[in-house]
């Protein structure tokens, strides 16, 4: 018989919920098997930054009582999770992956966090990202990269590199992630994970400590797409504490997940996020993907969207102009780091604030609160901020055009397999591009997910590929993701994460 | 840290060369339970930072959320200010650094105001024998914000930030929200710019009372007054075609000016200096400056410059305003009289002369008076009591009338109460005064003074008559007079039996008695 605590981790969150609905495990049970592997694999992985373990098994106890007693309880109630260093937790500290929140524990729980726990999911610690979500590798987080779960000198992607390579490493069923220009999706696609970045207001941003507000989405990451789907039900909903967050129910993204039928679906091929610039194995599964999907029923379109091209022009503006206001809380007046100048005997608020700014940030933070700054400039504005905001809306106008023909879009998520670490933090422009077929879903406001399709040839390093949708169409992901999915495992013969290394074996 | 002293012209030299220009800023705190932008209580005077959340502490994470009773106010506020109401506007976030600023930057509107191109019209009282005027206050804009925190700075002499040991920060007041009124430039008010300025500020207090949207207490911050001020050359009479076409001058932000006296002193003040410098070939420096209410005069603050860049930009957490046009109807529907309207029809009511109607407003007694109208009194009466021993006492403990009675407990019901005794004839005008004492004295009710006080008047006509006929046999001489038909001779006879009755009778019933005794009834 082969090793419980090994089975459990395996275990996608959909297969845990039947085993505990079941009384067959326990959640103590499935979360200690959690918390273990994460002492047998994290020291490598580097995926949290804190674990909570206590608290976490708490929680579990809680909901086995809960369960013991027939209470009716949620589907997924028991099934463990790691959270976003991005998201505030009552007791548990939030950092950003920055020195300049280092200790800070929230007094309030995200809307997220208290969906979450309203659930009965227990919280097994947070995860590392970059700092405050500026990146595409977690080298950018102050507290050290994480490393991705297929080859350790490689990154695991960003800026949610913790929540991939949390659940590529089997350390969570699932975890939360952020995505403002690609920090759930790309991630996701060089892990070999999934991952979907709702509809902008389809999830609660209360208590996700911003990055840029008209761009930052929370979502779930997954293993699986059904699994994504689960979370996806949990994390969304109305917040009247969001303003912006929609007034509707949450798409019927499990049942979608389920049914997975894609007959007569239309699906477009974005001509301006293919060919040049993508990663021979990259194109390469792709292919082969779009032939599954036409052999499962659906019909491939190709569209185009001209406007694409100026999407990270726009973006590298209007993100760290709001950014840069966004990150102005950050003084050293009330909480967070504090750092006297050096060589003035009685600062000035004015002298603390520059001081502990500059001890605080990271490079590439500052770099973007530098842009942003700029670009908001009196006499700036109108060429800058103003003109993206203007892209921004073409590129929303080419969203509606190509959905005028097709259901869904699809592209690769990212145009390379991971890099290895440290090869693009001196050369910021590489690393932004990253992000190019990823930015548009943002800037326009639509869903989009990320899931595996495939090994790389010259690598075998995983390759991901991306679906978008129509707003409030979230459920059209799941649809294509799932039957995706559906085929691609059925010719890998099993789960591709499968076919990573064995982790244990390596560090033992 | 030394202060220089501004040279100044003075106030009639200065207007011989130069006319002045004003824009005044008001910032009202609205009256809303809550927050601007989340759940928090305003209540005044509460401990040090136990009215903040994540939200209005800018918490990372925190979102804002529009309150609902804000919009409705500032739109209100426009209407009243014969605005146009947007169709569609936003907030806007100013970036600076300041430590009574949670987020470092203040939710506010930026090119988008809910409210814009208005105007007040302000009745600008005679003074100095010089005819009432009315003037026409042009409105640019009024806008929505939140206020800042306050920070309190410990350790120095002067209360301000510079030579402070460190600094104390109250975020109860962060994130109340403000209604921001801007003028456009006022010009053509000439000599009586300053009159201009205080008439204005009252008037629009008066309006804000009169909406109920906010306590303006202008001595609490409830309300405050930006002054700007500029001069340029004297090209004809203030309201001429010549004057209109030369170009403005450099102007002097004097802020937080906290009383309409101080509005009025710091527009003089400012003329004055202004015309010293101009006057001496010197130019004004834009910035701000700090008005002191003991000397009446102005100090330089921050420079102010047009490199001053607030980096505005369209808050991404909230979205856009958007009031329909039915709501803004129902809303001008259901707006109150005009204060100044509201005025000129009590005054008709009332039958009160000008004379009459400028000391009860000078008394700040209207509103008391149009209470105790509605409480039963006569306008006339009413206009008595208030203006008589109540006023005096005011005075004399240096407290507005209003805020007098409240301390003492006399309440507009009281007082039409004391006049129904009158006119029930259970008091006499002397008596009525003594009870209007006791009230003052916090005695209590006007009936219950007068019993505690054995205050009433004698309405057993025997008693009357006995003391009638026992001061009629006391002065045969002046009862001879009054016989042979010297009437007016009974008053010397109606005083004893005043006195006899120890006060407690009603004087014409006496007379009417000692007449017909001496069978002149």
């Amino acid at each position: 018989m082969t090793n419980t605590t090994t089975d459990l981790t395996r275990a996608t969150a959909a297969q845990l919920a039947d085993l505990l609905a079941a009384g067959q495990v326990s959640s103590v049970e499935v979360t200690q098997a959690h918390l273990d592997r994460t002492t047998a694999v994290d020291e490598q992985v580097h995926a949290y930054l804190h674990v909570a373990g206590q608290s976490a098994l708490a929680e579990a106890a809680e909901i086995d009582r809960r369960r013991a007693a027939g209470e009716p309880l949620h589907r997924l109630a028991g099934v463990p999770i790691a959270v976003k260093d991005v998201m505030t937790t009552v007791g548990m500290p939030t950092t950003c992956g920055s020195k300049m929140l280092e200790g800070w524990i929230p007094p309030y729980d995200a809307t997220v966090v208290a969906q979450i726990k309203a659930a009965g999911l227990p919280i097994l610690g947070k995860v590392n990202m970059d700092e405050f979500a500026m990146g595409s590798s977690t080298e950018h987080s102050a507290y050290g990269p994480t490393r991705n779960p297929w080859d350790l000198e490689r990154i695991p992607g960003g800026s949610g590199g913790g929540s991939s390579a949390v659940v590529a490493s089997f350390q969570a069923p699932l975890a939360t992630g952020t995505d403002t220009g690609g920090s759930i999706r790309q991630p996701a696609a060089v892990t070999g994970s999934v991952g979907t970045k709702p509809t902008y207001g389809g999830v609660s941003r209360y208590g996700l400590v911003a990055l840029a507000s008209s761009l930052d989405q929370a979502g779930p990451c997954a293993r699986t797409v059904l699994d994504t789907a689960l979370l996806h039900e949990v994390m969304g909903g109305h917040d009247p504490r969001d303003s912006t967050s929609i007034d509707a129910p949450v798409p019927a993204v499990v049942e979608a997940a389920q049914r997975a039928d894609i007959k007569g679906m239309k699906i477009g091929i974005v001509k301006e996020l293919t060919g040049e610039g993508y990663q021979a194995g990259v194109s390469a599964r792709f292919e082969e993907s779009l032939q599954l999907l036409v052999d499962a029923g659906a019909e491939i379109v190709e569209v185009s969207c001209p406007n694409f091209r100026y999407a990270l022009a726009a973006y590298y503006l209007i993100l760290p102009s709001e950014a840069s206001s966004n990150l102005a809380k950050f003084d050293a007046m009330r909480y967070g780091l504090r750092v006297p100048p050096t060589g003035i005997d009685h600062p000035s608020a004015e002298q603390v604030m520059a001081a502990s700014r500059d001890a605080g940030f990271g490079d590439e933070v500052k770099r973007r609160i530098i842009l942003g700054t700029y670009a908001l400039s009196s006499g700036y504005y109108d060429a800058y901020y103003g003109t993206a905001q203007k892209v921004r809306r073409l590129i929303a106008n080419d969203f509606d055009r190509a959905f005028e023909t097709a259901d869904v879009l699809v592209s690769p998520t990212a145009p390379t397999t991971a890099f290895r670490l440290g090869e693009q933090l001196d050369d910021p422009m590489a690393m932004y591009l990253n992000d190019v077929a990823t930015i548009p879903a943002n800037l326009a406001g639509v869903p989009g997910m990320s899931l595996p399709s495939g090994l790389a040839d010259e690598d075998g390093l995983p390759t991901g590929l991306q679906i978008l949708a129509p707003a409030m169409q979230d459920q059209s992901l799941y649809s294509v993701g799932a039957a995706l999915e559906a085929a691609l495992t059925d010719r890998w013969g099993g789960p591709l994460l499968d076919r990573a290394p064995d982790l244990t074996a390596k560090g033992a | 840290m030394t202060t220089t002293v501004d040279e100044v012209l003075p106030y009639d030299e200065a207007l011989a060369a130069f006319d002045p220009v004003m824009g005044l800023e008001v910032h009202v705190e609205l009256g809303t339970n809550t927050k601007m932008f989340c759940g928090c209580a305003t209540t005044f005077g509460a401990e040090p930072n136990t009215q903040v959340c994540p939200v209005c502490l800018g918490l990372p994470g925190a979102l804002p959320v529009v309150n609902a009773m804000g919009v409705e106010s500032a739109i209100r506020i426009g209407l009243a200010l014969n605005c146009e109401i947007a169709t569609w506007c936003r907030f806007a976030r100013k970036n600076y650094f300041y430590p009574d600023m949670p987020k470092n930057f203040q939710t506010s509107q930026y090119d988008e105001p809910i409210a814009f191109n208005g105007y007040l019209d302000v009745e600008v009282p005679g003074e100095h024998g010089e005819e009432p005027w009315t003037y026409r206050v042009e409105i640019e804009r009024a806008h929505m914000e939140e206020d800042t925190g306050k920070s309190l700075h410990v350790g120095g002499s002067t209360g301000r930030i510079h030579g402070a040991e460190y600094s104390l920060v109250d975020y109860n007041r962060a994130g109340i929200p403000l209604i921001e009124i801007v003028t456009k430039p006022l010009t053509g008010a000439g000599e009586r710019a300053p009159q201009v300025a205080r008439a204005y500020v009252a008037a629009l207090r008066d309006l804000l009372k009169a909406l109920d949207v906010s306590d303006v207490k202008m001595e609490q911050g409830s309300m405050r007054c930006d002054v700007n001020l500029s001069l340029r050359p004297k090209a004809g009479e203030p309201t001429s075609p010549e004057q209109a076409a030369v170009p403005l001058g450099t102007r002097s932000e004097t802020k937080n000016v906290n009383s309409l006296r101080s509005v009025e002193r710091a527009v003089r003040f400012e003329i004055c200096r202004h015309a010293a410098v101009l006057s001496n070939g010197g130019s004004i420096v834009q910035e701000t400056r700090h008005f002191h209410e003991d000397t009446g005069a102005t100090t330089s603050g921050r420079i102010k410059s047009d490199a001053d860049d607030y980096r505005y930009f369209p808050e991404p957490d909230l979205v856009p305003v958007a009031p329909s046009r039915e709501w803004v109807e129902e809303l001008r529907a259901t707006l109150p009289e005009n204060p100044a309207e509201h005025r000129r029809r009590l005054q008709t009511e009332w039958g009160y002369s000008d004379l009459e109607m400028r000391d009860v407003l000078n008394a700040g007694a209207l509103d008391l008076i149009e209470r105790t109208v509605a409480a039963g009194a006569s306008a006339q009466s009413a206009r008595k009591w208030w203006l008589g021993e109540p006023s005096r006492r005011a005075n004399t403990e240096a407290l507005e009338l209003v805020a007098y009675a409240d301390q003492v407990g006399l309440t507009p019901a009281y007082v039409a109460e004391l006049q129904s005794m009158v006119d029930a004839k259970r008091l006499n005008d002397k008596m009525a005064r003594q009870v209007l004492e006791g009230v003052l004295d916090g005695e209590g009710a006007p009936t219950a003074v007068a019993d505690a006080r054995g205050l009433e008047l004698v309405q057993d006509d025997g008693a009357l008559e006995a003391a009638v006929a026992k001061v009629i046999e006391g002065n045969p001489d002046v009862a001879d007079k009054i016989r042979d038909g010297k009437v007016q001779a009974a008053g010397a006879l109606i005083g004893q039996v005043m006195k006899e009755m120890k006060g407690q009778a009603d004087a014409g019933k006496a007379r009417e008695l000692i007449l017909s005794t001496l069978g002149e009834g």
